[in-house]
């Protein structure tokens, strides 16, 4: 059911970890929905020098975590807000559509780092980052919308 | 990716390999003698010959009469039939309208129930205990006048708990209620009489113990009032239309005969492969065995992990070649966790990071204690990336 990409980011994670003394730690999802993805920045001249996740959930959610960390490694700032669930879905090869939920989790953990690392400098982030949603399931919970993103993705049929 | 090097199915209770015997039985019945068992010809006739030798097979097994036993798709139509067929006669005919079951049904009794509610059916949903146990002084507080039928599982295909089954039996004969079980995980396993445990139907499938997929049967006790499910030609007297599948039949009747045979060898020694599992899972730290410590299932075992989600633990336990399960919302598509774990008072985070292993007559001690060493690596290897485990 998973690309051979998403495997090998499962089997394989990159920039599994902590960042002690990280510019800005965000985390998203819930333990009763049975994923949460919380990733560490450390960001110098709006350069991502480093990045590390910690995952708690089924194999796509490692993987895209992982394929998240990739993306922005290196980048500025600026380029990692531009980061799409789509984007990392691609980015995997595609992910089956109950699973697409992971990488909306994947992308809102990268603005939930980065709205922590503008907080932790005395700036309002939302203006910045946007609003975080932590829980992309309460939407799906309501609605029913089984096997799609809870509204948020991009990449489904769903309304948003 | 490691290259597999071994391969270990331990995943028993989601199905079982065609018995050897079994389909050599079966072979003679595709292309030499395919007639149709209805038609008056020699060949049709061998087809109703083994027809009726596979029925007494079943019924054999079950301490049953032969005229009460009718062949079906599998379990699920089984189900379906035994609780649809009574609900909707009894409704007619006597105006019952009320069903008992309970919260850890397998899909095919509890979306059978789910339908009938729409269709002007009152439904009681059974709590269970923490082991997955259902109190039959429960049935027998719920039972109504115009209850039409209770429908309680013989064994969990979870968790593997094995209900009190003689003692429900009791209770709904004492207050002229049918009784349904879905015995499709006890076959082989468990000793059944139908007559001593006061069954009035119990459902089977052949593909759980050794016989092939899209086969199954349906116990009715004589003189219990049923509607047909499928409509249509003459087939099992009357009662269950469609040409029938004669070397499935055939299948299924060795299947049954074999699984029946020396049950408490068999048992003994697939206890001790899911004890010596358990033994070594149960070392982690925050783990636990899910079901009954001893009512349950020889061949079951089914563990909860906390800080991790079942998924990524099947995939890597995959990886060392070994075949398990898992309740995981996200192996069925669904994002909730397990009903049954649900329903024993797990919260939904750790019901999330459940394992389930069942073995067979073709695993061995070597492979339960190669499962038990490579689900330590791993929930270690999945608690060392988790961001739950830390706050533990």
């Amino acid at each position: 059911m998973y690309t051979e990409k998403v495997m090998d980011h499962f089997f394989n994670p990159r920039n599994v970890g902590e960042i002690d003394n990280a510019s800005g730690v965000g985390e998203v999802g819930n333990a009763k929905c049975g994923d949460i993805m919380r990733i560490y920045l450390d960001i110098e001249n709006d350069i991502i020098k480093d990045v590390k996740f910690k995952t708690f959930g089924c194999g796509a959610a490692v993987a895209t975590s992982s394929m998240a960390t990739e993306l922005i490694k290196g980048k500025s700032i600026d380029n990692a807000l531009q980061l799409t669930n789509k984007a990392v879905t691609e980015a995997l090869d595609g992910l089956p559509p109950v699973k697409l939920h992971c990488s909306v989790l994947a992308e809102q953990a990268v603005r939930a780092a980065l709205s922590d690392y503008y907080t932790k400098l005395g700036v309002d982030p939302e203006p910045i980052v946007g609003k975080i949603v932590s829980d992309i399931h309460e939407h799906e919970h309501h609605e029913e919308h089984h096997g799609c993103c809870g509204g948020n993705c991009g990449g489904c049929s769903c309304e948003h | 990716m490691e290259n597999i090097e071994k391969f270990i199915y331990a995943d028993n209770a989601a199905t079982t390999p065609v018995k050897k015997e079994v389909l050599q039985e079966m072979f003679p019945y595709f292309s030499q003698n395919f007639g149709n068992a209805s038609a008056v010809y020699s060949i049709a006739n061998n087809s109703k010959v083994a027809l009726d030798n596979a029925r007494n097979q079943v019924a054999k097994a079950l301490g049953a009469k032969s005229t009460e036993i009718y062949f079906t798709s599998g379990g699920s139509e089984s189900d379906n039939w035994a609780i649809k067929g009574t609900a909707l006669a009894l409704k007619r005919k006597a105006n019952k309208n009320h069903i008992i079951t309970t919260k850890i049904e397998h899909h095919a009794v509890l979306h059978t129930v789910e339908y009938l509610e729409k269709n002007g059916f009152e439904v009681t949903l059974l709590d269970v205990d923490q082991y997955g146990m259902v109190n039959p002084e429960d049935v027998k507080n719920a039972i109504r006048p115009e209850t039409a039928i209770v429908s309680v599982m013989f064994a969990n295909n979870e968790i593997g708990t094995i209900q009190p089954i003689a003692e429900i039996g009791k209770v709904c004969r004492e207050k002229n209620v049918y009784f349904h079980t879905d015995a499709v995980q006890a076959i082989g396993a468990v000793d059944i009489n139908v007559n001593e445990l006061n069954i009035d139907m119990l459902s089977l499938s052949g593909h759980k113990f050794g016989g092939p997929k899209g086969i199954g049967a349906l116990f009715i006790r004589q003189g219990v009032v049923i509607d047909n499910l499928l409509h249509g030609g003459g087939q099992e007297k009357s009662k269950r239309a469609g040409t029938e599948n004669i070397p499935s039949i055939v299948g299924l009747g060795k299947a049954i005969e074999l699984a029946t045979e020396n049950i408490s060898e068999k048992n003994e020694k697939l206890k001790a492969m899911r004890d010596a599992l358990t033994k070594k899972v149960l070392s982690i730290e925050k783990s636990r065995l899910n079901g009954h410590p001893e009512n349950r299932l020889p061949g079951n075992a089914n563990f909860c992990f906390e800080g991790i989600e079942g998924e990524g633990l099947l995939l890597l336990l995959n990886m060392f070649g070994i075949c398990a399960s898992s309740g995981s919302a996200c192996t069925s598509g669904s994002l909730d966790p397990s009903h049954v774990l649900l329903a024993i008072g797990l919260p939904h985070e750790i019901a999330h990071g459940s394992l389930r292993v069942t073995f067979s007559e073709n695993n061995t001690i070597e492979d339960a204690e190669f499962i038990g060493d490579k689900v330590i690596e791993v929930v270690n290897r999945l608690r060392a990336m988790s961001p739950v485990w830390d706050k533990l």
